[in-house]
C-alpha cells in the first residue's frame, strides 16, 4: 500500500486477471445455460446500507428452487458509488440487480442504455405498485425506458434520546416533544434549553446530517430542485433553499447546539452508543443504522417526533437490471418481486424503510406498526402519514459530488476551521470546481 | 538452456583450429550470467519499467472511464502545478515525512547503540523492536484513530491531566501531521532499528579499544567512531525512508475514516491520496498519472537531497 506505482501494477494485473476469469466464467455460463436448462441461475444484488431484504431472499429462493440470490452489500453510499460508476461504464462488475439512491438516480438514468429497459418484462403493469413521482424518477430522462423500481421513500421525523430530555427537564412524550418545535428557530431555542441543563451533551449529532435534512425540506416545499435546476445549471449560489439550510445549521452551530460528528463515521456511531448527543433528524431509513449503532443498551431510550418546519422527504432508492447482466429476465422478476407492495412492507418491517408503494403505505401492517427499540412509536403512522403527500426534489447528476464538497465545508465550520463567512464563500467556489470537473 | 549447449558442445572435442565448440563456450561463458539474472529484469521491464512508461504515456492524455482519450501534451501537468490541491498535498506529505522520518532515524540509531551493548534476553529484545512490523497497516491505522479520538480516545484522555482540552486530532493540519507521523513512527522505527544494528555490528571492535585507551568516552565514540562508519548504513535508512515517507497512503486515509479527500479541508490528504482519489474517484487517469510522475520526481529530488545532507552530515565528523 505504500508503493502507488507497484499498486497501480497490481490493479492492472488483477483487473486484466478478473477479465480472463470473467471471459472464462462467461463462456462456462453460456455453455451450461445451453446444456442444461434447468441449471441454477446466480442472481447478485449490489446494494448499500440496510435494505432489510434478507427474509425476501430466502422467500424468492424457496418459491424459485432455480435462482440462488447473493446480496453484495457496501455499509456507506459515497463508496458504493464510484464502484457502481465502474461497473456501469466499464460493462461488467456489477450485480444482476443494482440498487440506485435517489442523490445517484439522475446521473445513471441519463444512461439508459447501460440498463435493461423493464417495460420488456412487463414494467409498465407495474405503475400502481409506486408513487406517482417515485414511478416517474425510475424512468429516462425522455420518460421513454422504465429503468429502476421504487423501492423506499426517505420521509423525515426528528429522533430524540428521552431520558436526555428528562434530564434537561424537556418534556418526552412525543406529542409533547413534537409541538415544542413548530419551527427550526423554535428547535434552536429548545437546544439552547437543553444546552443550560445538560451542558455535557451535544443537542444535535452535526452539522451535516442537519443540512441534509432542512435542505431536502426547504427544497421540497419551494422550488423542488437543490444544488442543481432542472436544466442541470448549477444553482448553488442562487437557490434559496441551500443558503437557508446552510444558515440555518451554521446557527445551530455557533449556538453549540453540535457534538460536531460527521455522519456515517465510527466516532458517529460511537456518539449513538455513548448517548452523546439529545436529537437527530431521522430519514425512515436511519432508524435500522440508528438501532445498530446505539446498540441494545440504548433500547427504548429513543423516540420519534415530529420534524420542525413540516414534513420532507431525503433519500428512498430503486432497483435497476445492468444490460451487462446475463440474466437480465430473471434479474427483472426478482426486482418487481423485491419492490412489489409485499416486498415493500417485508422491507419496512425489517429496516423501517419506507415504502414508496401507495397501497403499502396504508397497510395496516405499515400504519399500525410499531417500533419496540423507539419507545413503541408508531413509526409507520408518522411517516407514512405524510408520504403520500410528499413532493419531489430534482437532485442534479453532479448532486453526490457537490453535496459532499458543501459538506466538507459544513464541517469545518462546525470544527471551527472556518468562519461562517469564509465557509460559505469556499462552499459556492467549491461546488463550482466539483461540478466542472466530476 | 545453457547445460544443453554444453552437452551439445562435449562430443566434438577442440581440435587445433578454433572450432564452432570453443565460440559457443565463449558465448557461454559471456551470456549465461546475464540470462541467469535475466527473470528479474524480464519481470522489472514487464512489471516495474513499462507501467512507469504507460503511466507517462497515459499522463500526456485526456483520459477517461472508458479508455476514451486524446493527447493534451503537457496539460496534464501544466493544471497540477496552479492546482491549490495538489499543493496541500504536497505541503501535508513533505511535513508528514520530515515529522515522520526524523525522530525516526535518531530514535532508531539511539536505539540500535543501546542493542548493540551487552544486555540480558538480547534477542528478545531485538526481535521485540521489530513486533510492530508484523502488525498489518490497517489495524494500526484502526487503533490509533481510537487513540487518537477527540471524545473518547486515550490520548485526550491523558492530556486532560495536564490540562489540555479535547483537541480535535483530524480537525487540524497539525494535529493530523502529529498523530499520522506517530503511527508511522511507531511501525518503522523498529526496522531502521535492526537495520543500524546490523551496520554497527560490522564495525571492527578494536576502533573502540583504541578510543577507550585514548580516554575517549561512550558519547564520543558514538560521534566520532559509531556515526561515520555507518555512512552507508544511514544512506539506505534514509533513501528507504524517504520512499517510504513520500509515499504515505493507508495510515492518513485509516486514520480519516477512509475519506480520500483526508479531512473536511484536506488536512491530511497526502500526494498518494489525492492521486488515487484523481484517477479511481474522479475517473480522471490522465491527470492522476501525472500526478504520479510528480510524486515520482517529487521522490527523487528529495532522495538526493537526503543523500548529499548524510553524506555531509556523516563524512564531516571524521
Amino acid at each position: 500500500m505504500r508503493d502507488p506505482l507497484r499498486r497501480a501494477t497490481t490493479i492492472a494485473v488483477a483487473a486484466s486477471l478478473v477479465g480472463v476469469l470473467a471471459l472464462a466464467g462467461a463462456c462456462a455460463s453460456d455453455s451450461k445455460k445451453t446444456s442444461t436448462a434447468a441449471s441454477t441461475i446466480t442472481l447478485s444484488v449490489d446494494d448499500f446500507g440496510s435494505f432489510g431484504y434478507d427474509a425476501l431472499y430466502k422467500q424468492y429462493e424457496a418459491a424459485h428452487p432455480n435462482i440462488k440470490i447473493v446480496e453484495r452489500n457496501i455499509a456507506t453510499l459515497s463508496t458504493y458509488t464510484p464502484q457502481l460508476q465502474q461497473h456501469i461504464a466499464a460493462g461488467a462488475g456489477a450485480g444482476d440487480i443494482v440498487a440506485i439512491e435517489e442523490g445517484i438516480a439522475v446521473k445513471f438514468m441519463a444512461q439508459p442504455d447501460k440498463f435493461v429497459d423493464l417495460n420488456q418484462y412487463g414494467g409498465a403493469a407495474l405503475q400502481n405498485n409506486f408513487l406517482p413521482w417515485k414511478w416517474t424518477q425510475g424512468h429516462s430522462a425522455d420518460g421513454s425506458k422504465l429503468i429502476g423500481l421504487g423501492t423506499d421513500v426517505g420521509g423525515l421525523a426528528m429522533c430524540y434520546r428521552k431520558d436526555l430530555f428528562a434530564k434537561a427537564g424537556l418534556p418526552t412524550d412525543r406529542a409533547a416533544v413534537g409541538a415544542l418545535w413548530p419551527t427550526w428557530d423554535a428547535y434552536l431555542k429548545i437546544g439552547q434549553q437543553f444546552k443550560s441543563k445538560v451542558p455535557g451533551n451535544g443537542f444535535v449529532d452535526g452539522a451535516t446530517n442537519l443540512y441534509n435534512t432542512i435542505l431536502m425540506q426547504t427544497a421540497g416545499q419551494g422550488q423542488n430542485y437543490t444544488y442543481f435546476d432542472k436544466s442541470n445549471n448549477l444553482v448553488v449560489d442562487t437557490n434559496p433553499a441551500i443558503k437557508t439550510a446552510f444558515d440555518e445549521t451554521v446557527k445551530m452551530s455557533q449556538a453549540g447546539l453540535s457534538s460536531k460528528l460527521q455522519s456515517f463515521t465510527d466516532a458517529w456511531a460511537t456518539g449513538f452508543k455513548k448517548g452523546q448527543f439529545a436529537t437527530i433528524a431521522c430519514p425512515a431509513w436511519m432508524l435500522g443504522l440508528i438501532q445498530t449503532d446505539a446498540g441494545d443498551a440504548a433500547a427504548g431510550k429513543w423516540d420519534v417526533a415530529s420534524l420542525p418546519g413540516g414534513g420532507g422527504s431525503w433519500g428512498g432508492s430503486f432497483l435497476a437490471v445492468p444490460t451487462q447482466s446475463q440474466h437480465p429476465k430473471e434479474a427483472a422478476a426478482l426486482a418487481e418481486f423485491l419492490s412489489n407492495p409485499q416486498g415493500q412492507i417485508a422491507a419496512f418491517k425489517a429496516k423501517n424503510n419506507l415504502p414508496s408503494s401507495p397501497e403499502a403505505l396504508s397497510d395496516p401492517a405499515v400504519t399500525g406498526f410499531q417500533n419496540t427499540y423507539f419507545s413503541n412509536a408508531p413509526v409507520g403512522q408518522i411517516y407514512a402519514s405524510g408520504a403520500t403527500s410528499l413532493k419531489p426534489v430534482y437532485l442534479g447528476s453532479l448532486n453526490q459530488e457537490v453535496r459532499t464538497v458543501v459538506e466538507n465545508d459544513l464541517l469545518a465550520i462546525d470544527t471551527g476551521q472556518l468562519t461562517p463567512a469564509a465557509g460559505w464563500t469556499k462552499a459556492i467556489a467549491d461546488a463550482k470546481r466539483a461540478a466542472a470537473t466530476g | 538452456m545453457t547445460l544443453d549447449l554444453q552437452t551439445a558442445a562435449r562430443p566434438k572435442p577442440a581440435p587445433a583450429r578454433p572450432p564452432r565448440g570453443a565460440w559457443r563456450n565463449r558465448l557461454d561463458a559471456k551470456a549465461s550470467p546475464y540470462l541467469y539474472i535475466s527473470p528479474f529484469y524480464l519481470l522489472f521491464l514487464a512489471f516495474g519499467l513499462f507501467p512507469l512508461g504507460y503511466t507517462f504515456w497515459v499522463s500526456l492524455h485526456h483520459w477517461d472511464i472508458l479508455g476514451n482519450n486524446h493527447y493534451t501534451g503537457l496539460r496534464n501537468y501544466q493544471l497540477l502545478l496552479t492546482d491549490p490541491d495538489f499543493w496541500n498535498a504536497v505541503t501535508n506529505t513533505v511535513a508528514m515525512f520530515v515529522i515522520a522520518t526524523v525522530p525516526q532515524l535518531l530514535g532508531a540509531m539511539f536505539l540500535a547503540n543501546a542493542l548493540n551493548r551487552k544486555l540480558r534476553a538480547q534477542t528478545l529484545f531485538r526481535m521485540g523492536v521489530l513486533a510492530p512490523m508484523v502488525t498489518s497497516v490497517a489495524a494500526v491505522g484502526i487503533v490509533f484513530s481510537q487513540l487518537f479520538g477527540r471524545d473518547y480516545g486515550l490520548i485526550n484522555w491523558l492530556l486532560h491531566f495536564a490540562g489540555v482540552h479535547n483537541i480535535d486530532w483530524q480537525a487540524h493540519q497539525w494535529s493530523q501531521w502529529t498523530a499520522i507521523s506517530t503511527m508511522v513512527d511507531w511501525r518503522w522505527t523498529g526496522y531502521n532499528t535492526l537495520i543500524f544494528l546490523a551496520g554497527m555490528q560490522a564495525i571492527p571492535r578494536d576502533l573502540y579499544e583504541a578510543a577507550a585507551i585514548d580516554g575517549a568516552s561512550r558519547r564520543v565514540q558514538f560521534w566520532r567512531i559509531t556515526v561515520p562508519s555507518l555512512r552507508p548504513t544511514i544512506i539506505f535508512t534514509s533513501i528507504v525512508s524517504t520512499i517510504g515517507g513520500l509515499q504515505l497512503f493507508t495510515e492518513p486515509l485509516m486514520f480519516n475514516q477512509n475519506l480520500m479527500q483526508g479531512g473536511s479541508l484536506r488536512q491530511g490528504q497526502t500526494v498518494a491520496m489525492y492521486m488515487y482519489e484523481s484517477a479511481f474517484q474522479r475517473f480522471q487517469y490522465g491527470y492522476g498519472s501525472a500526478v504520479a510522475w510528480m510524486l515520482f520526481l517529487l521522490i527523487i529530488i528529495i532522495a538526493l537531497i537526503n543523500y548529499l545532507i548524510t553524506r555531509r552530515l556523516a563524512g564531516g565528523r571524521i
